[in-house]
């Protein structure tokens, strides 16, 4: 299996492969993803009515997609993961519902407490009806996310995988995005990345 | 004991917690006395109205626990529903499986119940080591935490990492609660139903809510199999990439699940003995699975959806409803299809009126959720012990 392209999204930088795409210092998660949107041109306005985790899953795969060479292949299947699954819109729907007095549930705010919610959105961005699959894990599991991938591959269920952890909670967030295939030449990573992502 | 590798992947040791049972027999005698799990309730945490849905009883739970593992006793009532599917497996299969066992839990939801603004003790990350620690599986638990088809992928889940050799056994525990948290949910959409759900039918009008727990044993070692395991023989979780709260109108995504599995099974649709499909009682959804079943020449295929007997189990549901279709076919039993009684749907499908009783070596489970996803799963009884007349 080969890494076709990375992109890490963490501490106010995105990189893509080597690249330093983008760089600020933020103070809400909110700010700085909306920022990487405008700085990445990614034009997609039902972006801004998204909860935070599909807004990361959005840019994120954009970043990947939008930087090909070629075409994105017709079965790239996506395999997301993160530790606090909808956190953030959880607690959002939560506060609707608390107060007998101020009871507002909003189906708008409802829909996105599933996490795979996220898989959907890039789906419908990109028309991929594909493989999708969401996993929670208390942190990081590259080894577990390389083999799922592995299998969808070598069980002929897809030619590629887009592979994420997007981890959101309140203003604390880190994604990496990576693009996996069978087969094609491994990118020249910088070592740094390297030794984040190979396991 | 030597694991007796086979290429075949099975699926055998299902047990369920539910409303109608805290086993799986319990469940089927139910079942088959129609006694549904869904009942007309009126309790201010869940609702200020009274409504209707499928609720385990604390006390009965608590009263369960206490004799039967007195260790979970202090435990959230998703984690004793859980622990509780999942005590046959405990003591019959665990002891013997060492440490090539992998653990799945599959939830949208998990300790809902139990968040508040302030701590984090309801993550799904923290159930799954919950879980694993208590019932003594030391790998990583992977929780799957995809909508209304949790269930039925992480079945699908399982099988993979097997095939790859990750594994060679995986428990699979699915579980979800009925809560507040997802009631008001579903009622901001005016999904819910206003009368126990009706999938099919003409007077349809939502969905009713359930909370259920189910385990099962995945496994490649075919000397632990018996009579009533199954192989699973093709599986598919494909995106209609259509719209995040609603299907796609004809189908795609489950059309095309339904191919794949078909394909990896060598079978084609008229192998299908009967389908345990989704049918969640909503307009969008039952339609969209008769056109998916259409365009597979599954529409004579006999159909039930279980949501009318235990309401919508969420994550839980696609396991749930796998095991209790696979011990009914292997008591050669279609169900009903609870709550049909006037076609709704604008193409043919042969939805099951009542008990009938036939041969059953083929069992398709589908399931679609939010976000867009649909999986199906095809089981098959094994050569040997197929059921001949």
């Amino acid at each position: 299996m080969l890494i076709k392209h990375i992109c890490k999204i963490s501490n106010g930088q995105v990189w893509l492969d080597d690249n330093i795409l983008h760089e600020d210092r933020q103070e809400t998660f909110q700010s700085f993803i909306h920022e990487v949107y405008r700085s990445q041109k990614i034009a997609y306005p039902k972006f801004f009515k998204m909860d935070p985790l599909s807004k990361f899953a959005i840019v994120g795969s954009s970043i990947i997609f939008d930087n090909l060479d070629g075409d994105i292949e017709r079965d790239t299947a996506l395999v997301f993961a993160n530790r606090s699954s909808c956190i953030d819109i959880d607690k959002k729907h939560l506060d609707t519902i608390t107060h007998i007095d101020n009871y507002y549930p909003s189906p708008a705010n409802f829909v996105y407490t599933l996490p795979n919610i996220s898989l959907g959105e890039v789906s419908i961005k990109y028309n991929l009806k594909t493989e999708n699959a969401f996993f929670v894990f208390e942190e990081f599991n590259k080894p577990f996310l390389f083999a799922y991938s592995e299998t969808l591959l070598y069980q002929n269920k897809a030619t590629m995988v887009l592979c994420a952890w997007i981890e959101v909670n309140n203003d604390a967030y880190e994604g990496i995005f990576f693009l996996v295939s069978k087969e094609g030449s491994e990118k020249n990573l910088t070592t740094q990345l390297k030794n984040f992502i190979i396991p | 004991m030597n694991v007796v590798k086979s290429n075949n992947i099975y699926i055998l040791a299902g047990n369920c917690v539910t409303p109608s049972g805290f086993n799986l027999s319990e469940n089927i005698e139910a079942i088959q006395k129609e006694n549904i799990a869904i009942q007309e309730h009126n309790d201010q945490i869940y609702s200020s109205s009274s409504f209707y849905g499928g609720i385990i009883d604390n006390e009965l739970l608590n009263q369960t626990i206490k004799k039967k593992i007195p260790l979970a006793n202090n435990f959230s009532k998703l984690e004793k529903m859980m622990l509780l599917s999942l005590n046959n497996i405990k003591a019959n299969y665990l002891p013997i499986l060492k440490d090539r066992c992998g653990l799945i839990i599959a939830s949208t939801k998990g300790n809902i119940d139990r968040i508040n603004l302030d701590d984090e003790d309801y993550l799904l990350s923290q159930l799954g080591r919950k879980i694993a620690k208590s019932i003594g599986i030391t790998t990583d638990p992977i929780v799957v935490s995809n909508a209304c088809v949790s269930g039925i992928l992480a079945v699908s889940v399982a099988k993979r990492l097997i095939q790859a050799g990750m594994y060679d056994h995986v428990v699979i525990s699915a579980g979800d609660l009925f809560s507040r948290f997802v009631f008001s949910g579903f009622q901001s959409f005016y999904a819910v139903s206003s009368n126990p759900c009706k999938p099919y039918s003409a007077n349809r009008d939502g969905i009713t809510l359930g909370e259920a727990a189910a385990s099962i044993l995945i496994t490649r070692d075919q000397s632990i199999t018996d009579t009533t395991s199954y192989i699973i023989s093709g599986d598919s979780s494909i995106n209609d990439a259509n719209h995040i709260s609603g299907p796609s109108r004809n189908g795609d995504g489950l059309f095309k699940s339904i191919e794949e599995v078909l394909k990896n099974s060598n079978l084609s649709a008229i192998d299908v003995d009967c389908i345990c499909a989704h049918g969640t009682a909503t307009q969008y959804n039952d339609e969209m699975e008769a056109q998916a079943f259409n365009r597979s020449n599954l529409h004579e295929t006999p159909v039930f959806s279980l949501k009318g007997f235990f309401g919508h189990t969420l994550g839980a549901a696609g396991l749930l409803e796998t095991v209790v279709t696979l011990e009914l076919a292997n008591r050669k039993i279609i169900p009903p299809s609870f709550g049909y009684d006037f076609n709704g749907l604008t193409l043919p499908l042969a939805i099951s009126t009542g008990q009938q009783n036939i041969q059953i070596n083929t069992v398709l489970k589908t399931a679609s959720g939010f976000g867009g996803v649909n999986t199906a799963v095809l089981f098959q009884k094994p050569k040997p012990f197929f059921n001949v007349n």
